[in-house]
């Protein structure tokens, strides 16, 4: 399966595809060793992330969406080189050259860190606890766009003032802010050096709902002003569908589903999503909804299932599940679903 | 007569930087049998009410100031810590948000669970390991015996959870409070969870103090439900009734924050500013310095739970 089957030329309504796509994997795939004994053999791997393509657009926003373990925030990673991959390919459009990130050397990557920027999940640990929030943000500058003297603290003081922030809070530690103001300067530091695509990597979860909402809102504002494009990793599907355009649903390092946002919440396909959304508590009383449970839990990652990984759970398990790895099919413009039984509603 | 009747609770912590008002006069009732939800941010002390009627407030530093906790009439404020002793676990349980915490790892899961059965109902070893069995079969797992002789890192967070709800239900209690049940948990997982709650609620009819900071959860698992903000309840209804006219600007404003699954793409409403500092908590209501339609009433006076028709009560001077 390449990436061309899920997104054809034919498929996509825009006249430059090239272009368009700003960044896009093919067959990404990361194996962690499991090392034991005193000659450090590999005695097994942890199937991470399994032959994952997808593109992301200029502009638009791709959500990346699973439970704990499904391998997103691997993807996130390894885009970003924080982890090598084990094979496969990450395509970055600059500016209709084509760079495969994943064979940059360590000096060639830290030219595209301009480009790419990343937001972590606990901005408790993502912030040097001894760097005052303005060296924190000036960082990057100074490293990857050169900037000194006047010229840097006039920036930094502008992305304070973007991220909602006041000028006094410069000379402040990381330890005197809430959670949802250290977010803000994550998201400060990640947009500095006015990246191109920034991977976020679940901004939010550890922040309550009233202030989720204000980061959220930020992020999309931010996006407005700055024309990036975002990966939104989330296991939270209801952030997903208010901040992205696509998305994409991985099970056990595995793609399971995606496609337009309309496509895959209105009319999801994999037996996996639907059970997903079926299990998300709706705050409406009045609606009475009908569960697709499932039984047990994700298998783990060292072995995963034969056929296909999610048939262990599935509700709908025919024996060929087991026996077959299904193939990506098409299920409209743009929409591909990894299962053998697509066609069938599952009602 | 209600199970639980909490009257003007105040539990207060006396630190070294001030005196924290984590709850700061909070009332309410529960009926046999029922559902309650208690919701709101981190730090508006829901956790806090539930550990007082517990009595595990960490004395020092914490202490509950004034109020009255009365379960089946009996005032739990006022009993000695022994007496305690035997409401705890026999009659209130309580499950946390993080069962691998809660869990001792160096005892298997089935030892623990014994030792609770022996505890309250005074049952031999062997009789109380039928009971620990057939308790873990209650929580819908299927190996009982492995899991039994399992320690708490070999089971998944699921299965901790339903380790954790078997040993609370053990003893048949009357009301289980569950604090952030599912909150380590994946939505799958989650709803196997709750649908297990409200399974043996129904069955035992186990009366539940569900905390939660998720409206969803509250919205399928609650038949009534207290809005909590900075120590104190804002508001208070059925469940329906709160999530078809919430009264209250914050309850308003928490609704909204919400991202939804099925309408199109709108900007989220945003409640200003963050969570007040208990220890020097905004004059008049404490939601003031945050709440759009702020008057000077609301600013010099701290407003008091009004019932605005049907038992729905909010406490705001609009």
């Amino acid at each position: 399966m390449s990436a061309a089957d899920i997104w054809s030329p034919a498929t996509c309504r825009c006249v430059d595809l090239d272009n368009d796509v700003l960044l896009q994997t093919v067959n990404l795939t990361k194996y962690f060793s499991i090392i034991k004994g005193m000659l450090r053999r590999s005695i097994n791997h942890v199937h991470a992330v399994d032959d994952v393509s997808f593109r992301i657009r200029r502009g638009r926003n791709l959500g990346l969406v699973g439970e704990s373990g499904c391998g997103k925030t691997t993807v996130g990673r390894t885009i970003m080189r924080l982890l090598d991959p084990t094979s496969g390919q990450i395509l970055y459009n600059d500016d209709g050259k084509q760079i495969d990130i994943a064979a940059l050397s360590r000096g060639e990557l830290r030219k595209m860190r301009s480009k790419m920027q990343i937001v972590f999940q606990d901005p408790q640990s993502s912030l040097n606890p001894r760097r005052t929030i303005r060296d924190t943000i000036a960082e990057p500058l100074e490293i990857l766009k050169g900037m000194k003297g006047e010229q840097l603290e006039i920036r930094v003081l502008e992305l304070l003032d973007d991220v909602g922030l006041n000028p006094e809070h410069a000379q402040r530690y990381p330890h005197e802010f809430s959670g949802g103001q250290r977010q803000r300067i994550g998201i400060a530091r990640a947009i500095a050096v006015k990246p191109e695509l920034v991977i976020l990597d679940e901004p939010t979860s550890s922040l309550d709902v009233s202030v989720q909402a204000q980061v959220l809102n930020l992020l999309l504002e931010l996006q407005k002003e700055h024309h990036m494009s975002y990966m939104f990793i989330s296991h939270d599907l209801s952030v997903i569908r208010h901040m992205c355009d696509e998305v994409a649903v991985m099970y056990l390092g595995e793609i399971v589903e995606s496609g337009g946002i309309r496509d895959v919440f209105l009319d999801s396909r994999h037996p996996y999503t639907r059970a997903l959304f079926s299990a998300i508590p709706v705050p409406d009383p009045t609606r009475k909804r009908s569960r697709i449970m499932l039984q047990g839990a994700v298998p783990s990652a060292l072995n995963p299932p034969s056929g296909c990984r999610f048939h262990t759970r599935c509700p709908f398990a025919k024996p060929l599940c087991s026996e077959q790895v299904p193939k990506e099919y098409e299920a409209g413009s743009g929409h591909s679903v990894k299962c053998h039984f697509q066609d069938l509603k599952f009602e | 007569m209600p199970l639980l009747d909490v009257q003007e609770l105040k539990t207060y912590f006396f630190t070294e930087d001030g005196v924290v008002q984590a709850v700061d006069g909070v009332s309410f009732e529960l009926e046999p049998g029922q559902k309650m939800g208690l919701v709101g941010e981190s730090g508006c002390g829901k956790s806090v009410t539930a550990l007082s009627v517990m009595r595990l407030i960490p004395d020092p530093p914490g202490r509950i100031v004034s109020g009255r906790i009365l379960f089946d009439g009996i005032d739990l404020v006022q009993i000695p810590k022994d007496e305690m002793r035997t409401v705890r676990g026999r009659q209130i349980s309580m499950i946390f948000q993080d069962p691998m915490t809660s869990l001792n790892p160096v005892f298997t899961v089935g030892s623990q669970i014994d030792e609770a059965i022996q505890l309250h109902q005074g049952l031999e070893a062997d009789e109380a390991r039928q009971k620990t069995l057939q308790m873990l079969e209650t929580v819908n797992i299927a190996n009982t015996d492995r899991v039994a002789n399992s320690y708490p890192h070999e089971l998944s967070g699921g299965m901790r959870q339903r380790c954790m709800i078997a040993m609370a239900l053990s003893c048949r209690p009357k009301l289980l409070i569950a604090d952030e049940p599912t909150t380590s948990l994946d939505v799958t997982i989650e709803a196997q969870i709750l649908d297990l709650i409200d399974d043996l609620n129904r069955k035992l009819n186990t009366a539940l103090l569900l905390i939660t900071h998720d409206m969803g959860i509250i919205a399928e698992m609650s038949q009534k439900v207290a809005v909590m903000y900075g120590g104190t309840i804002v508001e208070m209804a059925d469940t329906r009734t709160l999530f078809k006219a919430p009264q209250h600007p914050y309850t308003v404003g928490l609704l909204e924050s919400i991202p939804s699954l099925s309408v199109e793409k709108t900007d989220l409403r945003i409640i200003p500013g963050s969570v007040p500092d208990l220890i020097k908590p905004p004059a008049g209501c404490r939601f003031h310095p945050r709440c759009s339609q702020c008057k000077e009433a609301c600013r010099q006076e701290r407003p008091h739970l009004v019932d605005v028709g049907g038992g729905h009560l909010v406490a705001c001077h609009l």
